[in-house]
């Protein structure tokens, strides 16, 4: 390999570069406008649930039950209906996700010391949001009739605490408050990272076939791994720029700490970048023109939004799926950015996906080098 | 007896079932100008191409300077200069940042590269056009351009696939000047062009058709051979033997054919 061309290649790109403004803002603002995009719209937190009340027992117990369900602002009892007929056509047109019917005798029932029944309506279509309605109304009336029980034993002179029963501590780690950001901005970091860069790189070697000035520089003594390393090394430039813009977006606007080594980031980023503008690379010399390229990085970018595991969960893919993503170096970038973004971990226990990424990189460099063998044929 | 730049045996190349280029003996003197002439499609890019190292052939043999086109195209390299059917510089690199780069990249050594650079510049006639964006060049400038990133290294052989095809008159002249001043030091030139005229002031041609070597020679041999007035005749008369089809000599009365049509 020779230096001096190394670095002529280099300095041509920068110019080119510099020279495409457009190009150049879209490699910038690309990423700051997705993280914005995304982190708002990714969200699987799912608060203030409408809901339509029809209360038919209007007692202070009915009341009360209605205000839990107001105050834990998961949902929001604001529209009373009368008749069951009004609450359907509520659903049917989308005004209310659910209702809450308390059938009249309610609080007779409970004062009777006998178990009262309410029911509590969903709409199912987004099983997201219904999951999250059911969960937390189910928790919310348990608590509220555990209330009422220990008031009633209190009253009655008997103590609860002779009652064994199991009580679970819960601790959530790493993300105490289950926010789903917390999830999905380290993963919106890698998947725009990955996306951004491999495009860069994508259209670098074909648009020269297509320009015709690839033609010429196979007949210089210039050598494949020069071409392809001289290229790549500007766009490691700005895929680090990328990055760190991705990462100060993503962590401070929305708030998300790392816990972990900060330089250990960065250096584990830097790679990122090298690995995937390698994929460009390597789609570069395998499309014979631009709109290839294009449709290729498509086809890569795609399946890799679904199986890296940036919002769906691997563990609920079917096996041949997950082993399909296991093909995917997002996949393994998401490792790293969780494990030290959120986790806090350091390379002990990402060493693994560190070096999957850097063989997979190195090997795609090979590969781009050698398939470009200075032929048009 | 003159040295030869390049020996072709038999050389072929075919794309799938197509062939480009079918069994081509070649034998170009050293420090001559020669031609390839055909209509277009007639696999002239393609045997260039072959000679440069950008293809491989199918089969058949091919020297350039005693190095074999299959194993030692890289070497071959260092020996040419070539300037293909479009035009191949960066157009948003400037001239000087043109010239720059590939003196880099044929890795000229700096205490020399200043005055070659100043050499083409001047060859080309390039004088205070070096801070221009080579896009915003005019067509004979950006030939004149291209040719002299191609004489960087000194080649000793000058390959050159229709270097006028897009270029005014007067263009033209003083491109085919610098070519034979660039003979007069020496260097080996293989051109296709489809000006007669060009063709007319090589030292030897050979007639392309459907990838076969139908004619060569000496223009003004072959003229004399055909009987016709000139090359362009010449170029007609193969044609019109290969494809049976009376091709109409004269303009003149194309014109009158067309102005005839028109009138009905």
């Amino acid at each position: 390999m020779n230096f001096g061309r190394l670095i002529t290649i280099v300095k041509k790109e920068f110019i080119h570069i510099i020279r495409d403004k457009a190009s150049l803002g879209m490699a910038i603002m690309m990423p700051i406008l997705f993280i914005f995009l995304f982190g708002y719209a990714v969200n699987t937190d799912v608060d203030h649930i409408k809901m339509a009340v029809m209360d038919m027992d209007h007692t202070i117990q009915s009341r009360e039950l209605i205000s839990k369900f107001k105050t834990s602002n998961y949902f929001e009892p604001t529209i009373y209906v009368q008749n069951i007929e009004e609450l359907e056509s509520l659903i049917d047109k989308g005004e209310v996700r659910g209702g809450i019917i308390i059938p009249s005798g309610f609080l007779k029932q409970i004062k009777k010391g006998k178990s009262a029944q309410i029911q509590f309506i969903i709409d199912g279509t987004d099983p997201t949001i219904a999951k999250t309605a059911l969960q937390s109304g189910m928790m919310l009336t348990q608590k509220y009739s555990l209330e009422i029980n220990n008031k009633h034993l209190e009253k009655n002179g008997l103590n609860n605490k002779s009652n064994s029963t199991i009580d679970i501590r819960t601790r959530v780690w790493y993300n105490p408050n289950l926010e789903s950001t917390k999830f999905t901005i380290p993963g919106l970091i890698g998947l725009i990272l990955q996306n951004v860069t491999v495009m860069l790189t994508a259209f670098s070697l074909v648009r020269e076939k297509e320009m015709g000035t690839l033609e010429l520089l196979i007949v210089t003594p210039i050598k494949s791994v020069e071409l392809i390393l001289g290229k790549m090394i500007p766009y490691i430039f700005i895929g680090a720029i990328d990055f760190l813009i991705a990462l100060f977006f993503g962590t401070y606007w929305f708030n998300v700490s790392i816990e972990g080594s900060i330089l250990l980031l960065m250096i584990l980023g830097f790679g990122f970048v090298i690995c995937s503008l390698a994929i460009g690379m390597f789609i570069s010399t395998v499309a014979q023109n631009q709109a290839q390229a294009m449709q290729m990085t498509l086809f890569f970018i795609l399946p890799s939004v679904l199986l890296s595991g940036f919002v769906f969960p691997i563990e609920a893919m079917p096996k041949v799926i997950q082993i399909g993503g296991n093909f995917i170096p997002l996949t393994y970038f998401l490792k790293i950015l969780r494990g030290i973004i959120l986790k806090g971990v350091g390379i002990h226990y990402l060493w693994k996906e560190v070096m999957v990424l850097s063989i997979v990189g190195i090997l795609l460099l090979v590969v781009a080098s050698v398939r470009f063998n200075k032929k048009l044929d | 007896m003159n040295e030869l730049a390049i020996i072709t045996k038999n050389l072929t190349k075919r794309f799938d079932r197509f062939t480009a280029v079918d069994k081509m003996n070649l034998q170009i003197p050293k420090g001559s100008i020669y031609g390839l002439l055909g209509p277009n499609g007639a696999g002239k890019s393609t045997a260039i191409r072959m000679l440069c190292g950008v293809i491989t052939p199918t089969e058949g043999k091919g020297d350039v300077f005693g190095l074999d086109v299959y194993k030692e195209s890289e070497k071959i390299k260092e020996n040419i200069g070539y300037m293909s059917q479009k035009f191949s510089l960066y157009e948003d690199l400037t001239v000087m940042e043109n010239l720059n780069f590939y003196a880099n990249i044929y890795s000229i050594p700096k205490k020399i590269k200043k005055e070659r650079i100043v050499d083409i510049i001047n060859m080309a006639g390039l004088e205070g056009k070096e801070k221009s964006m080579t896009k915003t060049l005019s067509g004979g400038w950006k030939q004149r351009l291209a040719l002299g990133c191609c004489l960087m290294h000194k080649p000793k052989l000058l390959i050159l696939d229709e270097p006028t095809a897009a270029v005014d008159p007067v263009s033209r002249r003083i491109f085919w000047q610098i070519i034979y001043k660039l003979t007069k030091e020496g260097i080996t030139v293989l051109v296709t062009t489809h000006y007669m005229d060009e063709a007319e002031s090589c030292d030897e041609v050979a007639f392309l058709f459907g990838g076969k070597i139908i004619g060569r020679g000496a223009p003004k041999e072959i003229i004399r051979k055909k009987n016709v007035k000139n090359l362009e005749d010449v170029f007609i008369s193969y044609v019109e033997e290969q494809t049976g089809e009376k091709v109409e000599a004269s303009f003149n009365k194309i014109k009158f054919i067309q102005s005839d049509e028109a009138g009905e």
